[in-house]
């Protein structure tokens, strides 16, 4: 079994897109794992109203917790000096108006770039949309993490989503435990692979047709 | 000066009808209005609708312990929220006997909902939302394409009544929040008829700064005091907080 790329260092290969001064939301699951690797500079949202927070409370800590400080996922955070906080309106005011940049999970993605993050399709009665739809449509760049299959190996770029649409041609760069691939409306560009694999066995795992880039590279850290 | 301080939370829920919609906080235990909630179960009435950003089932905590809005799905006729359930706690699966009893839910965003407060806040007839498009939340609303882009004709929603979570309100209602539990609570104050909130402390008018109130006092109608130390109060959730860390599916939702 060739070896595929850590969910960690998914993270970190997504913390690179970001540099100092953006404001970034980060989603549950894979994207929080971005928090510990991002760059000096960086300014966290939460979309229940919190800019600028500081690091989440490590389970070990949790008994000096503030209750007062949760992000969205319901994780307690350390205030930080220059901290904002705001009600839901202002929150989603930030969302909306393309000043943020959100790394988000995936269940699938479509060739022209929609995106369905919110119900695998199976649970008909739950459902997490929360405000995944809006941070897909408003944010500045959509980045995804995500696994490029599923557990039984079947892909996860796929030509029609399947799963219930979470925004449609929202997104803008997806990054697996294989590939980093840029979307663009023409195409799925295929920029760089994981160590070892080449753009014939990810294309393999891909549904849709990848083009792949002059300047394919290894993903580098 | 009318006096807006109940003294009871049974008393300040005592005109609540059968049907009524009622909005309130739902991002963590500190949020929650458990005293209101807890008082509108024994109440009783029935055919409610529940507005609330997120909507699961109980777990790690007891009901003496923390009061959460899923005691309330027995006398729920309607539910909008964005957020039924978590992967990891059985999705929908808590709800699915009310489901097949007749509990209608409507799923929306945290950003819809927002909105659709505000508007019904400020008297808006309704507003055109980029957000859904190509979703289940267009399903059953008209579209319009403005500009070249498709946009879905969202309603404005003006709760019958709002359980807001407080920290500081003076007695002519003007409100301070403590942290994130401000969140939603905000527009839900201004969006409903009735505006009951539930508070850590009640002060004198003047000792609120008017440059921190969060909430006019013209949107606040009731106030009830959190007993100290009680349910739902910050010295309670501090003491609950040893529980979080211990228990298996909590790491897995806070620590993963």
């Amino acid at each position: 079994m060739k070896q595929r790329l850590e969910r960690e260092v998914i993270a970190m290969r997504a913390a690179k897109e970001l540099k100092d001064g953006d404001y970034v939301n980060l989603g549950i699951g894979m994207p929080n794992l971005c928090a510990l690797h991002i760059p000096e500079g960086v300014i966290f949202h939460s979309e229940n109203g919190a800019l600028g927070y500081g690091p989440l409370v490590m389970q070990d800590m949790v008994e000096k917790a503030d209750q007062h400080y949760v992000d969205a996922g319901g994780r307690y955070f350390t205030p930080a000096p220059g901290m904002a906080i705001f009600d839901l309106v202002t929150s989603f005011a930030m969302i909306r108006s393309g000043r943020l940049i959100t790394i988000l999970g995936g269940f699938q993605i479509s060739e022209k770039g929609d995106l369905a993050n919110w119900n695998t399709g199976e649970d008909p009665l739950g459902g997490t949309i929360g405000g995944g739809m809006d941070l897909a449509v408003g944010a500045k760049r959509v980045i995804v993490t995500m696994e490029h299959t599923t557990k039984d190996g079947k892909p996860k770029i796929v030509k029609q989503c399947t799963a219930p649409l979470t925004a449609r041609e929202c997104v803008h760069l997806i990054i697996t435990d294989l590939a980093v691939i840029e979307v663009t409306p023409e195409e799925l560009l295929l920029k760089e692979v994981a160590p070892g694999w080449s753009a014939a066995e990810v294309q393999a795992l891909t549904e849709p047709r990848l083009i792949v880039a002059p300047d394919l590279k290894e993903i580098e850290l | 000066m009318i006096n807006k301080v109940f003294d009871s939370f049974d008393e300040a829920v005592a005109d609540i009808p059968d049907g009524a919609s009622i909005a309130t906080g739902c991002w963590g235990v500190t949020s929650l209005s458990q005293n209101l909630i807890a008082a509108l179960k024994r109440k009783g009435v029935k055919d409610l609708t529940l507005i609330v950003h997120n909507f699961l089932p109980t777990f790690l905590f007891t009901e003496d312990e923390v009061v959460n809005l899923s005691v309330l799905l027995p006398q729920l006729k309607k539910l909008i929220t964005a957020v039924v359930g978590l992967q990891v706690l059985g999705a929908g699966a808590f709800i699915k006997e009310y489901v097949d009893k007749g509990l209608e839910v409507e799923f929306t965003s945290h950003g819809t909902l927002a909105s659709r407060l505000y508007a019904g806040a400020a008297g808006l007839g309704g507003f055109y939302n980029p957000v859904g498009v190509g979703t289940i939340l267009e399903e059953g609303k008209e579209k319009r394409v403005i500009d070249g882009k498709e946009y879905i004709l969202e309603m404005p929603i003006r709760p019958d009544y709002a359980f807001i979570r407080g920290h500081k309100v003076d007695k002519l209602g003007n409100l301070v929040y403590w942290g994130v539990y401000r969140e939603d609570h905000p527009v839900m104050a201004m969006a409903a008829k009735v505006t009951i909130a539930e508070v850590d402390e009640i002060v004198e008018v003047g000792e609120i700064d008017s440059e921190h109130m969060v909430t006019p006092g013209i949107f606040v109608d009731r106030i009830v005091k959190v007993p100290e130390g009680g349910l739902g109060s910050p010295q309670r959730a501090q003491e609950l907080l040893s529980k979080v860390a211990q228990v298996d599916i909590v790491r897995q939702i806070l620590f993963k």
